[in-house]
């Protein structure tokens, strides 16, 4: 079966999984985590430099950035202020104008505060960055930033890092019939079965980061992530049945032995 | 002469650029953005722009994110 590219703001990727770069054990585990993943964009975090200890080795010696490509974001932020100095920061230190715009709301749950997420996306468009924010699973909040000129939406499935899967199937879904731009998962994931729900439900990509990072093994993980969404996507266009309160016999009923 | 670098007070014993600032800090420029009192400052202004009194100063890079 041919599927249509997966294409956001006119690039292709080969792969609709996007892995973080965050809580791994060591560079060299991560660097694993991305080959087995087979993903071709990962998300970085801006932060300060170590002015007092310069001895750490930089986050890009472990990513290849011919294959892979660099989606800078503002976690951490609380103001549309803060987010877009930070956009701004990463745009700068990077190779592109993309971004994952986070502007979060809560500390416990991190959950993105959408009044100024939509208006850190729309001054960010304005200054002509590829917009990708994380959002909360609500098709309303979706459609905004879609009107505010966001080149995909990011959807959580639950919490970031909690690993609680998707908790509301629904939404997803409707998100997906709303947009016209892409729909990616993120957040939430814990296993692969999460992730292949995602694309069944009709995402076009899922984004992920402790489920691989946090896993007993990262590198098995990632690989698992990578089949989940292949086959997720591949159900999503095969078209699955029809869900039935009872039974429907798979053999046939004639010619039945002693009947 | 004091700045805030990245959140800290910092003594500079003379002006110097940015870009001299960042040689002295072993810094690779090519690596790192730089917010100017609030505003980003282009890699092409790093050699052009003096330190002064009260400046302050982010330098950031990439770390591992999700």
């Amino acid at each position: 079966m041919t599927d249509t590219p997966f294409v956001i703001a006119g690039r292709t990727f080969r792969s609709r999984l996007i892995v973080g770069t965050g809580k791994y054990s060591s560079h060299a585990v991560m660097a694993q985590a991305h080959e087995a993943s087979g993903a071709d964009m990962v998300t970085v975090a801006v932060r300060r430099v170590n002015i007092s200890d310069r001895t750490r080795e930089s986050l890009l010696d472990y990513i290849d950035t011919n294959r892979i490509f660099i989606l800078p974001n503002t976690a951490g932020c609380y103001t549309a202020d803060e987010a877009v100095r930070t956009a701004r920061l990463g745009r700068e230190a990077g190779l592109s104008d993309w971004v994952k715009l986070e502007v979060i709301g809560d500390e416990r749950t991190l959950f993105p505060d959408n009044e100024a997420l939509i208006e850190a996306t729309r001054t960010l468009v304005r200054e002509g960055f590829i917009v990708l924010p994380y959002t909360n699973d609500d098709p309303i909040a979706c459609r905004k930033l879609e009107d505010a000129g966001a080149a995909a939406v990011m959807p959580l499935g639950a919490p970031i890092g909690s690993g609680l899967g998707i908790q509301n199937v629904n939404n997803i879904r409707i998100i997906r019939e709303f947009s016209r731009v892409p729909v990616i998962v993120d957040a939430g994931v814990g296993t692969a079965s999460d992730a292949a729900l995602a694309m069944e439900l009709g995402a076009d990509g899922v984004l992920m980061n402790s489920a691989i990072a946090g896993a007993r093994d990262p590198i098995a993980m990632a690989s698992a992530m990578k089949h989940a969404v292949v086959a997720g996507r591949l159900a999503h266009l095969a078209g699955r049945i029809p869900r039935k309160m009872y039974a429907t016999a798979s053999s046939p009923v004639e010619g039945m032995v002693g009947h | 002469m004091h700045i805030t670098l990245n959140g800290d007070p910092y003594e500079l014993d003379q002006p110097v650029t940015v870009a001299e600032l960042l040689a002295k800090l072993e810094i690779d420029p090519r690596r790192v953005a730089i917010e100017y009192n609030l505003s980003l400052l282009k890699r092409l202004a790093f050699g052009q722009t003096i330190l002064d009194e009260g400046d302050r100063l982010e330098i950031v890079n990439f770390v591992g994110g999700g």
